[in-house]
């Protein structure tokens, strides 16, 4: 059985704000970290690596500096590693964003099984992978709990729906979003860290994908336009009230019919 | 669309370097002379609006318009699970009916089930002008691709401009696969939405984290895809008289792909998790007797809220650790939070402060909980939530 997870490099800790005065970005650092909900996927993915003696590549787009993500994934037990880098893949939306990769799975190679994690830290749509899934014509499952059975052509799977759970079967090859907190990823080996042989990255840019047509890709192929940013209203209003035990719970069901909570 | 264009030759090192370092997302690149974007950009055209004067420039490329005229109408999903509807399906078609009053387009609902008429024609009465029902027993689950090919024969049939899909498990993974087969934008988690008059639906959401709100369009692709939360929106009065109708459309046996089979609908494990709560109840030394909480316990089913608890109370033992708030405890990042005989040490504060909307409820004026709170009240939980879930009790 051959595997790929998709995985992306996201800023690590404080996350990005606006700055009131001069209206610039600020962000703290520039730290990057593998984006932890990927952790669950890559997990999943060696587990079957372990079970089944599946093989583990992993993919990402992004600049150069994510091949420190993929080395990550190397060190936690990946086999192989694809790197999509162009500056054409830019400003790249979900739609691009999907596209680019799912032309890059297409190089990568042959794959039975792909895995995404359902979401990141810092995009945090939850889209990029139903939508690789959509772009490769093959089926996918969201926020997956348990692989069950892994077969040469069908795969079982439990699946957490909004309030119940669901157990479906599906052909070879799919795509499995992995829900958090289903298993506990290793962390990177040391050993495998010292012995990790040079060789196993491959690298993609415009010129290697099939569809080589500039249209499809980052900016301009993104439907989806950011008009401005700004910073979120922030609930600044603060105060206090004293009276009556009636009156202040009057006051907190006033609140909370107000708010919607009730 | 739309590029960025770098005029190298207006550059020198200096302003280079202070492009790089502007970027937020590191996305600018100086080596050898050349100034380059790298795919770590974001498209926040800060280099453009704050860079030196010039040097980066926004180029907006003519392409082929969408005819924005064969596109009319907002159509929204309608979520459900054995036909019971999702009160997300509510929220949307209120915010559906708003938006197109700026248009005068029509309201269209799109239903994928089994067995589900009944509860179809009860969608007219909340201002639906077009109920469309896929009704097939294959339908009864939640099938992916199956259900692509159907929303796909309903956006071929129906062409709505604007298409509002809930962001709920189903939603999210059912969205962005019709999205990807029209290749056209979708906005996850919008928290507004707006209609321009010429049909552009503007979308804001919080993004890079959450701290940032971003504005989305989708200028030159129809449909326009975005999801909403539950409770974002409100569900909207009932009309007096309903005209909407229900349009039943033939599920064809091309449209049952069975590449997918559920095997199994199971009822969730309920799993304790307070870092996930939309509403937390949360209590302190200020319950005298484990007895007391059992008051708490009602208001909480009653605001489906998690109950939550400071350090000392799980050291006397009254509650799973898992529900301790705090530096020791979880953090949480509620909607709502209301907080009974809690004085708000700096070590709870700091797994709370984080929620939408405090409300604190504490004998103390002087008390820290105060500091943080966006409503405080100064009393007695003891004489105040019992009136309280009076009220509630009443009003249900």
């Amino acid at each position: 059985m051959k595997c790929i997870v998709c995985v992306k490099q996201v800023p690590d800790g404080a996350s990005v704000e606006v700055d009131p005065v001069t209206g610039v970005l600020k962000r703290d650092g520039t730290q990057s970290k593998l984006n932890p909900y990927d952790l669950y996927a890559i997990e999943a993915a060696l587990e079957l690596k372990e079970t089944c003696g599946a093989t583990v590549d992993v993919i990402t787009m992004g600049p150069g500096q994510a091949k420190e993500a993929l080395r990550e994934c190397m060190c936690m037990g990946a086999d192989g590693a694809g790197l999509l880098s162009d500056r054409k893949f830019a400003g790249a939306d979900v739609l691009a964003t999907s596209y680019t990769i799912a032309q890059g799975i297409g190089k990568m190679g042959t794959y039975d099984l792909i895995f995404c994690g359902k979401q990141t830290t810092d995009g945090d749509t939850a889209q990029v992978g139903p939508e690789v899934a959509q772009w490769l014509e093959i089926p996918h499952a969201a926020n997956v709990l348990e692989i069950q059975k892994p077969g040469r052509d069908r795969v079982t799977v439990r699946m957490n729906m909004d309030g119940y759970e669901q157990i479906q079967t599906m052909a070879l090859p799919c795509l499995l979003t992995i829900d958090k907190d289903v298993n506990t990823p290793r962390l990177p080996s040391y050993k495998r860290e010292r012995e990790l042989a040079e060789g196993y990255l491959r690298e993609f840019s415009l010129a290697d994908l099939e569809d080589r047509e500039e249209k499809h890709y980052g900016l301009s192929g993104s439907p989806t336009q950011v008009e401005r940013i700004f910073p979120p209203e922030k609930n600044e209003y603060r105060q206090i009230f004293e009276g009556t035990p009636a009156e202040l719970a009057g006051k907190i069901h006033q609140v909370l019919k107000e708010t919607k909570f009730l | 669309m739309a590029e960025l264009v770098i005029h190298q030759e207006q550059l020198n090192k200096d302003t280079a370097w202070q492009l790089c370092q502007l970027c937020p997302f590191g996305a600018i690149e100086y080596t050898g002379g050349q100034l380059t974007i790298n795919s770590g950009c974001k498209m926040c055209k800060l280099c453009v609006n704050k860079g030196p004067q010039g040097a980066v420039e926004y180029v907006e490329k003519r392409v082929v318009e969408t005819d924005k005229e064969d596109w009319r109408g907002i159509a929204v999903y309608v979520e459900h699970n054995g036909g019971k509807i999702h009160p997300v399906t509510l929220e949307l078609i209120g915010k559906a009916r708003e938006l197109a009053a700026v248009t005068g387009h029509p309201v269209s609902a799109l239903f994928i089930g089994s067995g589900i008429d009944g509860e179809a024609k009860q969608l007219p009465a909340y201002g639906v002008d077009q109920v469309y029902v896929y009704d097939r027993p294959e339908l009864e689950h939640f099938s992916i691709l199956t259900y692509a090919n159907v929303f796909t024969d309903f956006i071929d049939v129906v062409k709505p401009s604007s298409v509002l899909v809930g962001a709920t498990n189903v939603g999210r993974s059912l969205a962005p696969r019709v999205a990807a087969r029209f290749r056209t934008g979708l906005t996850a988690d919008c928290t507004v939405l707006e209609m321009k008059e010429n049909t552009d639906l503007v979308q804001i959401r919080p993004a890079f984290g959450g701290n940032i709100m971003a504005q989305i369009v989708t200028p030159n692709h129809r449909p326009q895809f975005c999801t909403v939360r539950y409770k974002i929106f409100s569900v909207p009065p009932k009309v007096e008289h309903p005209v909407g109708e229900v349009c039943r459309r033939e599920v064809t046996d091309g449209m049952i792909d069975r590449r997918v089979t559920v095997e199994e609908i199971m009822e969730k494990r309920k799993e304790i998790d307070i870092s996930e709560a939309e509403v937390i109840i949360a209590v302190g030394r200020g319950v005298k007797n484990q007895a007391d909480l059992e008051l708490i316990r009602e208001l909480a089913a009653r605001l489906n809220a998690q109950l939550a608890c400071t350090r000392p109370l799980i050291e006397c033992g009254w509650f799973d650790a898992k529900r301790q708030i705090g530096l020791s405890g979880r953090t949480v990042k509620p909607k709502l939070i209301i907080t009974a005989g809690i004085s708000g040490s700096v070590q709870f504060a700091a797994g709370m402060r984080g929620a939408d909307c405090i409300i604190a409820i504490n004998k103390d004026r002087q008390a820290s909980i105060f500091d943080i709170a966006n409503v405080g009240l100064v009393g007695d939980w003891y004489e105040i939530l019992p009136r309280l879930l009076e009220t509630i009790k009443e009003g249900a």
